[in-house]
């Protein structure tokens, strides 16, 4: 049993990745990254939000009539997402303004959607918690990874502190302004996918 | 005139998958062939256009800071805005149910055309974030909230058959091994992308 709930866990870390191997949520990989702050912050908020309605889905799975499955999620999830929302334009209303809607788009995030239809409508709320904090991470995880890139070469900083020495740009350096524009971040999660699945053979499609 | 421009601009300018990056879900996973490509685009064009007016009169006369004042003085300065969320995608999900079983009774070959395209659209997040946008940018009527849905959903439509155009073709190219499948999609959407903002500096 450990072992099967520490691979629910680690497994969305690579290896079923809920962004680069699973396609899902991928609008928000693209619109928050441009900064590593707010990537982070989504990232959390996401996980959070996972996390919980899987336990909550996971609690009441039984009860749940079939036809009307997607409106129960669809409104569990909106619930949470409110909160979340709320407490972020409380006590970070800076970051909430720079996330705008996407805050709100958490609700249509595939990954939520996906892990609620795949994963918590079988399992017992314990299995479906962790799993929802693995697939968050997960989640967070490219999020990062893209938004420390497209912030270091596009404007040289590091959640907001410059890291790129001012030496470097007396020398004729400059910050590549593309790295801020959105399609640079689909661009950025291919190359993630391309050394993801160059690493791991059993990825790669035919 | 202005709604000439508005339907114009949110085809090109503000085109949702270019320009927003919204419903790339859908997006990358249904683009595989152009047919399928063009009736999840049609689909999704359909629902915005039902879905906006009904979220604008519904934000306007329910939601908005001090909507319910048609209720009598009292209800002056209800606020019932953060429920935006909720209501929208009410309207949304059960539009969709709505629209699936109509379609079925009335136009069966359509209905077998969409096929599993239609539930999907619920999720589809083209979709809120439209009825987001209508919310945040204050749009004048109901008319002019309908031909906002009319051209972003256009837009989408142009850009996934677009895009399941490309796909079709690079299936006889030689793409590296790790590249192959959504790899070289995320790619190309971005080159599109990329095009694609040679918009942005049109004024009208």
């Amino acid at each position: 049993m450990a072992t099967k709930i520490k691979e629910v866990f680690f497994n969305p870390f690579s290896k079923n990745n809920p962004v680069i191997v699973q396609v899902l949520g991928i609008c928000s990989v693209l619109a928050v990254t441009a900064k590593l702050e707010p990537a982070l912050v989504m990232g959390i908020s996401v996980t959070a939000v996972l996390a919980f309605s899987n336990v909550i889905i996971s609690l009441i799975r039984n009860t749940i009539p079939t036809n009307i499955r997607i409106i129960v999620q669809l409104v569990v999830v909106a619930a949470l997402v409110i909160i979340v929302d709320q407490v972020l334009k409380a006590y970070n209303y800076q970051v909430s303004k720079q996330l705008s809607v996407f805050i709100s788009l958490i609700i249509t995030n595939c990954i939520l959607m996906g892990r609620l239809e795949a994963f918590a409508l079988g399992n017992k709320p314990w299995p479906s918690f962790v799993d929802g904090v693995g697939n968050g991470i997960g989640y967070a995880i490219i999020l990062v990874i893209v938004g420390f890139f497209r912030e270091l070469l596009g404007s040289g900083t590091l959640f907001g502190v410059q890291v790129v020495p001012q030496a470097l740009y007396d020398l004729g350096y400059m910050d590549n302004g593309l790295m801020i524009l959105p399609p640079m971040a689909l661009i950025t999660v291919a190359c993630i996918i391309w050394v993801q699945r160059s690493h791991d053979k059993d990825l790669q499609e035919k | 005139m202005e709604n000439l421009n508005l339907f114009i601009r949110s085809i090109f300018i503000d085109n949702m998958i270019f320009a927003y990056f919204l419903g790339m879900c859908s997006f990358l996973a249904v683009s595989k062939n152009v047919k399928t490509a063009f009736g999840l685009g049609i689909a999704v064009t359909f629902m915005l256009v039902v879905t906006l007016p009904i979220n604008y009169l519904l934000n306007t006369y329910v939601l908005q800071p001090g909507a319910l004042s048609w209720l009598g003085e009292d209800y002056a300065s209800v606020d019932l805005s953060f429920l935006g969320l909720i209501m929208f995608i009410a309207v949304i999900a059960s539009m969709t149910q709505l629209v699936e079983m109509a379609v079925e009774k009335f136009s069966p070959s359509l209905y077998a055309s969409l096929g599993i395209f239609l539930p999907l659209i619920a999720v589809n997040c083209a979709i809120l974030g439209c009825s987001l946008f209508m919310q945040q940018r204050d749009l004048g009527s109901a008319v002019t909230s309908m031909v906002y849905g009319a051209g972003s959903g256009i837009g989408w439509l142009l850009a996934i058959v677009g895009i399941a155009a490309i796909r079709e073709k690079i299936q006889y190219s030689n793409v590296p091994a790790a590249l192959k499948g959504i790899g070289i999609t995320f790619i190309i959407t971005g080159l599109m992308g990329i095009a694609f903002m040679s918009f942005l500096g049109i004024k009208i």
